[in-house]
């Protein structure tokens, strides 16, 4: 067996990211749907395009505004924009094609299936009345994507980075979903810290990442915004948690090192383990206390983020020169042997 | 027949592989129609167009150059097959085999000592100033003489019954990835049909490639790393690059996925860089290697032909093997059969004027309706003119074109292709039919017991080229049944 390509590598990467990503989006959403029906009509929408950073962009396209049914279709599926979940499944399909000979065929079809079906959506099914469905149809997608690869994919060098960039993605979602909430609220003048309104917000966010029930059995009562914010953040148990998922990806990083001695892990594994320290109660406590302390922190997780993506890319995807040193290293790939002088 | 094919009507004066070829041709050939022949049309078209879905979910793609925006299209599939029996397989094998054969001793010949142009067998400046002579090449040896490991031949099949060659196709040929998917398609709709038929299985093939590949090594390297070498996604048979790999379990990687080192092929991966034995290109001669070839190429290996010189690595099928597929030289193979091998042609050409030889030009241009004038050194069914079915203003075209370059063309009768039974819009109906057999040539060829049978969908058409609207057909060559008298054992075996 040969060792992985380094595309193969970052495309596995991408793969699982876009769809993650994917599955994000549509659960963000659904969360601003939520916040935008039960209380004041489209002014939530804007705030969506805030946390994804397309405001600009969607106005210079939409300079009627933020309706809900422009910023649904928007995300949902407009080919123009690149942030769109049509995109993302339009990008995921195209690195998983890439990925043929690697992918089970399951894997693929289901991907092709489901990116056809969002791309034949018309424009009058995306409307707000249909988001739901829309969202659970989007959700179970990418679930079954990531079902079919946990059941189908080799456990190799592309397994890891397969882990790789859906940890990474959702560490990084998840703090956008927190963000997300918290612009929302600062939106709204008119409603305070910790009244009913906020303490809803917060429900809504815990439901879009599918956290309510597992927050109901770490706190069996209460709904403090506090508990909420450290629960996305910290606990260990929920598989949407910022530090579940770095624990995921230092997980993996310890993997390439040791099983397929990739030892340049270890350089970004130091890299998270940084991020990790932010996490840590002690630290934690300071920046809830400060005002703007959560979104800071929501903020530098996803630089910390970037900044290990970056470092993936750069040692392994191939986006810095190969080095040579690699070239017979001792790794469980080493199959082949050459002996003799080539001759000529 | 009663059922499926009650109203079917082959046409007059045209061959019919299922009323000429397999009804003819014994117990099992027949027992293929008979069989579909009690299905009902309706229940027929359910089973289409559940192949059909298939095909969509599965991606399975052939992109048409002028179709900017659509990446993928779906290959037209008749589920109808083609059935070739036994003894009619057995035919073609010998054929196809004896064709290779014939090439690589041609161009092992012309980039060698060159004895079949001094014999003027084959006129030298057709040879040295073809566009696809390599001079670069000139003295390489490949291991075994195998310059052309993976030939596909097109043949079709004429009133008579006689196959003919068409094209040998010994650069980069394509569509074998469709011989197995069709029979994969066949299996989960037809399974009834097929059971216990004896159709000679095709999913060997991945394994026989690999096989062939590893023989190609250099010298001395025990366990060989092969790779596919793709121009990309953006390729037409980039689906069938993905099938390869698969099947043969090897990297598919890009021109941007290898790097040249001291003259040495490397692949960039996870751990940095690893050395790549045997390159399965699936890429051009001009694609290759901009040092050598087209400068702008960003597809190719800079580099991977000093490699192959220095004996690093072996690159399937050899460079410059396009001399002895193109159209011009196509002519002489008949003639080089009996000069390498001093044996008759198994499978006679079609007949064919070479307009570059003033008597074939004047030929040409008085019988101009009657024949098909085809580009040489191009492919894919573009440029080509239907004598018979052409207008007045593009006879005249190809006239004008004829007489500024004859050299760049070729005219052959029109063959009326033999027609199958395919399902239309109307019904069951007779449509133009050709075959492609696939010949892998390591130390020695082994023949794809089937093949890719390409159709023409438009009803009269004789142009079964996919981006020409084309569709393919599983294609079930049919084994001898053991019991079947006059079997001979084989070396050293018991009868």
């Amino acid at each position: 067996m040969s060792r992985l390509l380094a595309r193969w590598a970052e495309c596995t990467f991408w793969l699982a990211r876009y769809v993650e990503r994917a599955e994000n989006l549509a659960r963000i959403l659904e969360v601003q749907e939520v916040f935008a029906r039960d209380l004041r009509g489209s002014a939530d929408w804007k705030v969506v395009l805030d946390i994804n950073a397309d405001t600009e962009r969607f106005l210079a396209a939409h300079p009627e505004g933020a309706t809900a049914d422009a910023v649904l279709r928007f995300y949902l599926v407009d080919r123009d924009n690149p942030t769109s979940i049509l995109c993302d499944l339009r990008a995921a399909r195209e690195n998983a094609r890439q990925l043929r000979p690697l992918i089970s065929t399951e894997l693929w079809t289901h991907l092709n299936v489901f990116y056809n079906r969002v791309a034949a959506l018309l424009p009058a099914e995306v409307g707000e009345h249909r988001l739901a469905r829309l969202c659970a149809m989007i959700k179970e997608g990418c679930q079954t994507h990531a079902g079919i690869a946990a059941g189908t994919l080799y456990r190799d060098e592309a397994w890891s980075f397969a882990q790789l960039g859906a940890a990474i993605e959702r560490a990084d979602q998840t703090t956008r979903l927190l963000d997300a909430k918290l612009l929302a609220f600062a939106a709204r003048e008119d409603e305070e810290p910790g009244s009913a309104a906020d303490a809803f917000y917060w429900m809504a966010v815990l439901r879009a990442a599918a956290g309510y029930q597992a927050f109901r059995r770490r706190h069996a009562h209460g709904l403090e915004p506090r508990q909420v914010a450290t629960f996305l953040l910290c606990d260990a148990s929920f598989p949407r948690s910022v530090a579940a998922n770095l624990g995921i990806v230092s997980a993996e990083l310890e993997r390439l090192r040791r099983r397929y001695r990739l030892r340049r892990a270890a350089e970004v594994l130091e890299r998270v383990e940084g991020l990790t320290t932010l996490l840590e109660p002690r630290p934690l406590e300071k920046v809830m206390a400060r005002e703007q302390g959560l979104h800071e922190l929501a903020d530098a997780l996803q630089r910390g983020l970037a900044t290990v993506a970056l470092d993936l890319a750069e040692r392994f995807f191939g986006w810095a020169p190969m080095p040579t040193e690699g070239r017979p290293t001792a790794g469980p790939a080493q199959g082949q042997t050459t002996a003799g002088p080539a001759s000529g | 027949m009663q059922g499926l094919f009650a109203d079917y009507a082959a046409d007059p004066g045209v061959f019919c592989e299922m009323r000429d070829a397999a009804l003819a041709n014994g117990a099992d050939a027949r027992a293929c129609f008979e069989r579909l022949d009690r299905l009902s049309l309706e229940e027929l078209r359910a089973r289409a167009r559940e192949a059909e879905s298939q095909l969509y979910d599965l991606g399975v793609t052939f992109t048409v150059y002028s179709e900017r925006t659509a990446i993928d299209r779906i290959l037209p599939f008749d589920v109808i097959p083609r059935v070739i029996p036994a003894a009619e397989w057995a035919v073609i094998e010998a054929g196809v085999r004896q064709r290779v054969r014939t090439l690589n001793a041609f161009l092992a010949d012309v980039y060698g000592p060159g004895r079949v142009l001094a014999d003027g067998i084959v006129p030298a400046d057709l040879v040295r100033s073809n566009p696809h002579f390599r001079a670069l090449v000139e003295g390489f040896r490949p291991p075994h003489g195998s310059w052309v490991n993976i030939c596909g031949v097109d043949l079709v099949r004429g009133p008579d019954g006689r196959f003919l060659v068409l094209e040998d196709n010994a650069r980069t040929p394509s569509g074998v990835s469709y011989v197995v998917e069709n029979r994969h398609l066949m299996q989960r709709s037809f399974a009834d049909i097929m059971r216990d038929l004896p159709i000679r299985p095709v999913s060997d093939y991945g394994r026989r490639l690999h096989e062939a590949l590893c023989e190609m090594a250099p010298e001395g390297v025990l366990d060989p790393q092969v790779v596919l070498l793709s121009p990309g996604v953006f390729n037409s048979a980039y689906f069938e690059h993905v099938f390869l790999a698969r099947e043969m379990g090897v990297p598919l990687v890009e021109g941007r996925d290898l790097v040249v080192e001291d003259d040495r092929v490397y692949m960039r991966t996870i751990a940095g860089l690893e050395r790549v034995d045997v390159v399965y290109r699936r890429v051009d001669d001009d694609f290759l290697d901009p040092e050598a070839f087209r400068p702008d190429s960003l597809l190719g290996v800079p580099g991977i032909v000093r490699a192959l010189k220095s004996g690093t690595v072996a690159i399937a099928n050899a460079i410059g093997t396009g001399v002895a597929d193109d159209k011009a030289v196509y002519a002489y193979v008949p003639r080089l059969v009996r000069y390498y091998l001093d044996e008759e042609p198994i499978l006679p050409n079609v007949e064919t004027h070479i307009c570059r030889e003033p008597e074939a030009l004047r030929y040409t241009l008085a019988h101009l309706d009657r024949l098909v004038v085809k580009p040489v050194g191009a492919s894919g069914g573009y440029g080509i003119t239907i004598g018979t079915r052409a207008s007045k203003e593009e006879l005249e075209a190809c006239r004008a074109r004829l007489l500024e370059r004859p050299e760049e063309w070729i005219a052959q009768p029109v063959v009326e292709l033999s027609e199958a039974p395919t399902l239309v819009e109307e019904g069951i109906a007779p449509r133009r039919v050709d075959l492609r057999p696939f010949v892998i040539t390591g130390k020695a060829s082994w023949v794809l017991p089937g093949g890719l049978t390409r159709v023409a969908l438009r009803q009269g058409s004789l142009v079964v080229n996919s981006s020409q609207g084309g569709g393919s057909k599983d294609t079930w060559v049919l084994a001898e049944r053991r019991f079947a008298a006059g079997r001979p054992a084989g070396p050293g075996g018991r009868p």
